[in-house]
């Protein structure tokens, strides 16, 4: 097995667009056209389902950055969602911000949030550090429950878009949304893609090797927190900008996080198409089985508990490697020169 | 007939194969000795005949029984019994603990708890602190007698002189003998070649995963050995 | 007075945290997986002691003698068919799993039971009271409660310090290869560690049933509980994770005299200054916090 013996070896090629991923990025174009042209031609309830569509395929995405890229599994990403609904009606409400503007806003504060409760919920690791992040959501939740200047637990109502036209407001709404959807894609391709990123599927891989390279596990770790704290956070405002009417229950509920863990293992963990395919399955799911109620969730159950054991790669993985497609190519291929 | 019989063994770690074609055969009371550098395969092989290789191929009969692919909790209780590289001492459970977890399968035999302590005395004396708190060659005793409360047909021995004084390797070799004596089966992988030699009725050399000479240690020269060791 | 006896309530609602923490600790420790369903587990246990109940009209503490050998074989089959396979693949299958089991869990109990809430009624003793002096009164049930965890604890204790099984189990837990090599049957092994699981956190599930109402969606919150508890205490050690419990329930007690809305969240507040002042909690011999 020892390599014959040649004159001058050649430089492996490292490359990345596919044949697929140019299709992808066509494809991707056809449906930016169609969505942005969806407030003249489609109804309202098409661009509230829109917005809660982006606003699901982006918790999912910051999810997936976690758990599938630096091996974060927290079921606590709720705490963030509340948080920046919380922070929506504040800033909006209160302290006279414009909504539209207090949705990014709202991201810096649950990043401001974010960064106590990583110290606190870093110490714990694997299986731990999954209830961890609960038991931290909940202790949010508890504590904006008993605060009587956000509603307690009867909760508030965003006032502070009264003032506008009932379609202003839906545009603005689905705009925001779909700038944040694109952001989110656009940030997630451009930082996997970065060195950062390459060091991010590094650790996710081997902590001790990529230790042992330099790459400092515990800095990036609470980068990937602190970003998905802030992608978190902005939704959370973006949904509530939606429902107008938040509550502790609601905000912070784990359902947030068991319909994001089963979008993005359904889906595909670890890939940035799997969010996308996973959140249209929910949605589709969702549609036809709306009268089944709590059947729908074991049905989501037991198909996640199934791609978990047999299917963990998710759909997007297995057509994936069936046909060798890579839409958002961020892995880099080695490729013999010609 | 043999104890054990071996036949084209071949093991994989993944894409990655340890051990090619390996046979060999070991009759009831031997001490056979396997020796070869590092990297050889020799654990390679003692794990694999252990159960602990999932990726092993090919036919290994114990007493004239098949028992290729057993996992290694079953071969324990038909009487094949690993001393594994490292001693794999269980740092929550005491000396004497260690010892009595060793014959979790309650075979019945000559080695009980009594028999091994009169075998390393050590063993009595420290019987309440940590297993872990014994020396490398302390340890190695204690890896000795929990294999041996097994009470094994064939005990496979692996690398028991690694990183240990002589005076503690010549206890070693002296309790190996006791075993014997019993009429336990020995296979006993060993860098150090001289000491293992010295009591060992066959040796099978390994280089590179597969058996690079066979014979018994008097009859065999040091250049042939060296040979078949080093590959020159 | 008032806090004294709120102190004592504490006391006494730790050994229910502590039945709750146990089955946690023990799985946590020979196998490492955290059940993020331990909870549900035990309000399923508890509603199958409400249908046991309804169906033959038994006393709820009679039920325990059908359902805790039930919950015990749920739990030796779904660590020998689901969760074996999830060991050692990192701590992501494991958790996913085990949440999918909660969501299952909890939906079923929706669907089967509906939303209403249930309380399993003994027959009186839950109510009884003994009297200490001095105008202090302490519940049977919750001293019973107590006891009850004192024995399963001291029982587990026992088995996992002085017996063949309780050698192997901190074998495997040590190092499941080598525990492998002793004929040590690892995946059976764990099937029993879950088992026993289950059957304590059913207990714990029967007597909370018996205590205070519950719902399908009750399971959560006992696995926040039980986490707490045992994080407190320390990994690694039985008798902390009463303590553990203890320390919990005397917080919620007195955060509740305190203020009504406080109570659990001044549990939670202790927990987490535990966790940032003593991480390794107050009685563990020297562990990370590892799964």
């Amino acid at each position: 097995m020892s390599a014959p013996a040649s004159a001058t070896p050649l430089a492996p090629v490292v490359e990345r667009t596919t044949p697929a991923s140019r299709a992808g990025a066509v494809a991707s174009v056809v449906l930016l056209a169609a969505l942005i042209a969806l407030p003249w031609v489609g109804t309202s309830g098409t661009m509230r389902m829109v917005v809660e569509l982006i606003a699901l395929l982006v918790l999912a995405q910051m999810w997936n950055l976690l758990a599938g890229y630096a091996g974060l599994v927290s079921i606590g990403q709720q705490a963030y969602v509340g948080l920046g609904g919380y922070a929506l009606i504040v800033l909006a409400d209160d302290l006279g911000v414009n909504p539209f503007l207090a949705v990014p806003l709202a991201g810096v504060v649950a990043v401001a949030v974010a960064l106590p409760t990583a110290v606190l919920v870093f110490r714990f690791r694997g299986g731990y550090f999954a209830v961890g992040t609960w038991a931290v959501a909940e202790v949010y939740r508890l504590l904006v429950a008993n605060t009587d200047a956000l509603g307690r637990g009867t909760g508030r109502t965003l006032k502070a878009v009264f003032p506008l036209a009932r379609e202003t407001r839906e545009l603005g709404t689905y705009a925001i949304a779909l700038g944040i959807g694109l952001a989110a894609l656009a940030a997630m391709y451009v930082y996997l893609r970065s060195r950062q990123g390459l060091g991010l599927m590094a650790i996710r891989d081997s902590e001790p090797a990529s230790e042992s390279l330099g790459i400092d596990v515990f800095r990036t770790k609470l980068t990937v927190y602190l970003i998905a704290a802030f992608g978190t956070g902005v939704t959370g405002a973006l949904i509530y900008l939606n429902l107008l009417r938040i509550s502790p229950d609601a905000a912070f509920s784990i359902s947030w996080t068991a319909y994001t863990i089963f979008i993005v293992v359904i889906g595909g963990l670890g890939t940035l198409e799997g969010p996308i395919v996973g959140t249209l399955l929910f949605f589709f799911l969702r549609e036809i089985l709306s009268e089944y109620g709590a059947w729908y969730m074991i049905l989501l159950g037991v198909l996640a508990i199934v791609a978990m054991l047999r299917f963990p790669q998710g759909l997007w993985g297995l057509v994936a490697e069936r046909w060798g497609l890579d839409v958002f190519p961020v892995r880099r291929r080695v490729r013999a020169p010609r | 007939m043999s104890l054990l019989s071996v036949r084209e063994l071949s093991a994989f770690y993944g894409d990655f194969q340890a051990l090619f074609g390996v046979s060999l055969e070991v009759a009831a009371g031997e001490l056979v000795a396997v020796i070869g550098a590092n990297g050889a395969g020799k654990t390679t092989l003692l794990r694999a005949l252990a159960g602990a290789v999932p990726g092993a191929r090919g036919a290994v009969e114990l007493e004239g029984r098949s028992v290729a692919g057993l996992p290694a909790e079953v071969l324990v209780g038909l009487g094949l019994v690993l001393v594994p590289e490292g001693r794999k001492i269980f740092p929550s459970l005491t000396v004497e603990e260690n010892l009595r977890v060793g014959a979790y399968r309650g075979r019945p035999g000559p080695w009980s708890l009594a028999r091994v302590q009169r075998l390393f005395p050590i063993l009595a004396a420290r019987r309440r602190e940590p297993g872990t708190n014994l020396s490398g060659g302390e340890q190695q005793m204690l890896a000795i007698g929990r294999g041996l409360m097994a009470n094994p047909r064939l005990l496979l021995v692996d690398e028991i002189s690694l990183g240990l004084a002589p005076l503690m390797v010549k206890r070693l070799y002296e309790a190996l003998t006791a075993i014997r004596a019993e009429g336990t089966t020995l296979i006993v992988v060993e860098q150090d070649v001289s000491q293992v030699l010295a009591v060992a009725e066959r040796v099978y050399c390994l280089r590179k995963g597969a058996v690079s000479l066979e014979g018994v240690p008097a009859r065999l020269g040091r250049a042939q050995l060296a040979g078949a060791y080093f590959g020159t | 007075m008032a806090w004294v006896d709120a102190v004592v309530q504490g006391v006494l609602l730790g050994g229910l945290y502590a039945l709750f923490a146990t089955g946690l600790s023990l799985i946590f420790g020979v196998m490492r997986l955290v059940n993020l369903a331990h909870g549900d587990f035990s309000i399923l246990a508890a509603f199958l002691a409400a249908a046991a109940v309804a169906v033959w009209s038994l006393n709820p503490l009679l039920a325990l003698a059908l359902v805790v050998p039930l919950m015990a074989a749920l739990g030796y089959g779904l660590q020998w068919l689901v969760l074996d396979r999830l060991l050692g693949r990192g701590v992501l299958p494991a958790v996913l799993v085990t949440f999918g089991f909660s969501v299952i869990i909890q939906n079923g109990l929706l669907e089967a039971f509906s939303a209403d809430s249930r309380r399993l009624n003994p027959g009186g003793i839950e109510t009884a009271s003994l009297s200490l002096g001095g105008g202090l009164a302490v519940g049977w049930f919750p001293l019973l409660t107590f006891a009850v965890a004192v024995l399963l604890l001291g029982g587990l204790q026992l088995l996992i310090g002085h017996t063949a099984i309780g050698r192997a189990f901190r074998a495997t837990s040590d190092d499941p290869a080598a525990a492998a090599l002793m004929g040590i049957d690892n995946r059976r092994l764990h099937g029993l560690a879950m088992a026993l699981s289950l059957a304590i956190v059913a207990v714990a599930g029967i007597f909370l049933g018996i205590r205070t109402t519950f719902t399908f969606g009750s399971g959560p919150d006992r696995l926040l509980f039980a986490f707490e508890a045992v994080i407190i205490g320390g990994l690694g050690s039985l008798w902390g994770t009463l303590v553990g419990g203890v320390v919990l329930g005397v917080a919620q007690t007195v955060g509740a005299k305190l203020s009504p809305g406080w109570g659990i969240l001044t549990g939670h507040l202790v927990f987490l200054a535990v966790l940032l002042l003593r991480p390794s909690g107050l009685f563990s011999p020297k562990r990370r916090v590892d799964a």
